[in-house]
């Protein structure tokens, strides 16, 4: 390999004769890995060979489908912070890791995926399973690599934990031959510290943190915008500590909630499309607008010509490349969101910004009559989302983490879960990839198996990925499985209802009868119809020391507002 | 409102690694920008490649390809240059009949007047070669369309620029 990668200079570490399949184990055994997910296959065999020989030291998770590996994969790395790993053979199993990988990229999750190739003399002979995964994997990885020799194998597996987990997380994609998984080699380990062409983390720049500062420090109306920057950075007690001096309401992306108490009295709700009133309304009427680890993206922002255009923009951000890509900013504070904010701590004034603050208030006792109220405290006969979510939050007491998939579970889930402690919402947010759910529950418990996870879908996402049910089975991974069904592409029928004047295409389901699926795999389950059965089921399921699914029969037609029309401006937001 | 379109010559220092062709010009693909012309070379750093990428877009947009294309984990640094910035060449390469050498008194001043060069000559053909501007060579492949050209190629730009690109000092930081 021509990279120069800079690895450790310790004490020389002794060699061992070993297969380039037993260095694999023996490379992910170094980087701390425990569990992994993954799918047999004949490219990748000797490596499960392997992992046979090693399984009380690394645990090897078989998914249903390769999908539900990476994202599997994916839950454990949000929950936990840590890499997480899949792996797969050659062809259709690294073709199905794709999905998850692309997620991951979108959403700055850290994977190292681990894929067999066909022999290298085989290479480019279309031989039986062979594709072009390093082709293919190119434009969603932050990073990908083709082994075709044992000896490379330390190296580039080493530099590749480095490049997923340092700077922006991405994922990372690594293709080993056949041959050099069985060719024997001399091995030994070391980790890399750091990559010649790559830098992790932009420097500290003393002059944008004092002009941010005091930019700041002169606001009379100032608005955070925080992100999952704050949650992957572990910035979550500086960032606390800056708005609290500050005295700034925060608003938070889908991604970084949780990264402070939903019930921080300055945690002023979500931006974006379905995100709270008073915060979209306010970014158009805030003098500076703070953006801490998010990257404007265009559900964040509505229409970008109409978005902030009279604050001034700050932005504290790792990677250089989101710096006026979609909103110019006045003082970009580039780098490490724990390190800045810590620097940038001393130089803030105290404020209170009492009058501004109640802005807020005012705007989310609108909300509250017009929308929340009626989604927490229905009075018509069918059952809402949003009373789930509320019975789930009485019940776990904000303490458990909420995974979801994509769609209207989705928003609701976000608007109204109850969050106590960082990395608790999981959900895939900028690829928005049906069928995420409910293998990232699996990987979330395994990766925090004394939390309680509850996984919210809806009737189409779970059916992508329903076959994970057997791997939450053979697990025995106690997840807590919610379907929030209305027989209905819930979100795209929002649409079709909205702008495509009820044209109903495609988005109907009939749906099979899910308690008794969950029952095939042996799972407790339940169905609820009836509000005044829903506490008592909401209260079993969390009960239960077991995987337990619950489906609850909402409302068929309920839509999800408030409701930013793609195009519009922030200050358009509709609550009905 | 849109900025006008111009001609940069993006130049792109990198590791040299297989793949990192896919890596760049996806990240064009990916915009809908079609690439101009590209050359991978080697560059005055030993192990080191330098790309020459000539593209046509907006300078906003130019911007955030640089900061798209330094993200890549195998891209030491990138720079952007306007045309006045740089000099550039670019070499093509003409196959003729040898007939005409001497049917046709005047291709011999046209090959002298351009600065351009024989390469080669045998019984059936002669090859002409031509560094220079882009304007240069489309005038001598004008003057040499009215006799007949059986092959023609013309290879991406060049070019170095006039202010220093200090890769040995950034890869000293980041070694």
């Amino acid at each position: 390999m021509e990279t120069k990668t800079i690895q450790e200079t310790q004490t020389q570490p002794t060699t061992e004769r070993l297969t380039g399949s037993e260095a694999i184990v023996r490379c992910l055994l170094a980087e701390g890995v425990k569990t992994l997910y993954g799918y047999p296959g004949g490219a990748i065999m000797p490596v499960y060979d392997e992992l046979y020989k090693y399984q009380d030291k690394i645990h090897h998770v078989l998914t249903r489908h390769e999908q539900g590996a990476t994202h599997a994969a994916q839950g454990y790395a949000r929950i936990s912070g840590e890499v997480g790993v899949a792996i797969a053979t050659s062809g259709p199993g690294a073709t199905n890791l794709i999905t998850g990988i692309a997620d991951a990229q979108i959403d700055s999750t850290p994977l190292v995926c681990i894929t067999g190739q066909v022999a290298s003399h085989l290479l480019g002979s279309d031989a039986f399973q062979e594709t072009d995964i390093v082709g293919i994997s190119t434009p969603v990885t932050k990073w990908n690599h083709q082994i075709t020799k044992a000896s490379e194998i330390p190296e580039v597996i080493a530099k590749a934990f480095y490049i997923a987990k340092s700077g922006r997380p991405g994922p990372v994609l690594i293709d080993i031959t056949k041959d050099a998984q069985f060719e024997e080699f001399d091995f030994s380990y070391q980790k890399c510290t750091a990559v010649r062409s790559y830098k992790a983390v932009p420097e500290v720049d003393e002059t944008s943190l004092n002009a941010a500062a005091e930019i700041i420090n002169a606001a009379k109306k100032p608005l955070v915008v925080w992100g999952q920057g704050v949650i992957l950075g572990k910035a979550e007690a500086e960032f606390k500590a800056f708005i609290e001096k500050a005295g700034i309401p925060s608003a938070w992306t889908i991604l970084g909630v949780s990264a402070i108490p939903t019930e921080h009295p300055l945690n002023v709700g979500m931006v974006g499309m379905h995100g709270n009133y008073a915060p979209n309304k306010l970014t158009n009427e805030c003098d500076v607008l703070i953006a801490i680890g998010m990257r404007f993206d265009d559900r964040v922002t509505g229409n970008l010509a109409t978005y902030a255009k009279q604050a001034k923009v700050i932005h504290f951000e790792i990677d250089p490349a989101e710096v006026d890509k979609n909103v110019k900013t006045d003082v970009a504070v580039l780098g490490d969101a724990k390190v800045n904010l810590t620097k940038i701590l001393p130089l803030i004034q105290k404020k209170e910004h009492s009058a501004w603050r109640r802005a807020f208030d005012d705007l989310y006792a609108i909300e509250y009559e017009k929308v929340i109220k009626n989604d927490l405290y229905p009075t018509k006969e069918g059952l809402t989302m949003g009373e789930v979510l509320k019975e789930i939050n009485n019940q776990s007491n904000g303490e458990a983490a909420i995974v979801s998939d994509v769609g209207q579970h989705q928003m609701i889930a976000c608007r109204y879960a109850n969050f106590k402690q960082t990395k608790s919402n999981i959900t895939s947010g900028g690829l928005g990839t049906m069928g995420f759910g409910l293998p990232a529950a699996i990987g979330a418990k395994m990766a925090a198996p004394e939390r309680e996870v509850v996984c919210i879908c809806g009737d189409g996402g779970y059916q992508m990925t329903i076959q994970e049910l057997g791997t939450i089975f053979q697990q025995k991974a106690a997840v807590k499985i919610v379907v929030l069904n209305n027989d209905f592409l819930g979100m795209v029928r929002q649409w079709q209802q909205l702008f495509f004047d009820k044209r109903y295409a495609s988005t109907e389901m009939t749906n099979p009868d899910f308690v008794a699926i969950a029952k095939g795999y042996y799972l407790n389950a339940r169905r609820v119809t009836k509000r005044d059965e829903l506490a008592e089921a909401v209260q079993e399921m969390m009960e239960s020391k077991e995987a337990y699914f619950l489906e609850v029969c909402v409302e068929k037609e309920d839509n999800v507002f408030p409701m930013i029309p793609t195009g519009a401006s922030v200050s358009d937001i509709r609550l009905a | 409102m849109e900025q006008e379109s111009k001609l940069f010559t993006v130049s792109v220092y990198t590791e040299n690694n297989i793949g990192l062709l896919n890596r760049i010009s996806a990240i064009f693909q990916r915009r809908h920008i079609n690439i101009e012309s590209i050359n991978s070379s080697v560059s005055e750093i030993e192990n080191v490649s330098k790309w020459t990428i000539v593209v046509n877009l907006a300078e906003a947009q130019m911007k955030k390809i640089i900061g798209q294309i330094e993200k890549q984990v195998e891209v030491i640094k990138a720079y952007y240059h306007t045309e006045e910035e740089i000099i550039y060449q670019e070499s093509c390469i003409f196959k003729m009949k040898s007939d005409l050498l001497f049917d046709e008194r005047q291709i011999q001043n046209i090959i002298k007047d351009s600065n351009a060069r024989i390469v080669t000559v045998n019984k059936q053909f002669f090859v002409i070669e031509k560094s220079g501007r882009k304007d240069e060579i489309e005038l001598l492949y004008r003057e040499l369309s009215v006799f007949g050209i059986m092959q023609f190629t013309r290879s991406g730009r060049i070019a170095v620029s006039k202010e220093e690109m200090k890769i040995s000092e950034i890869l000293a930081v980041l070694e």
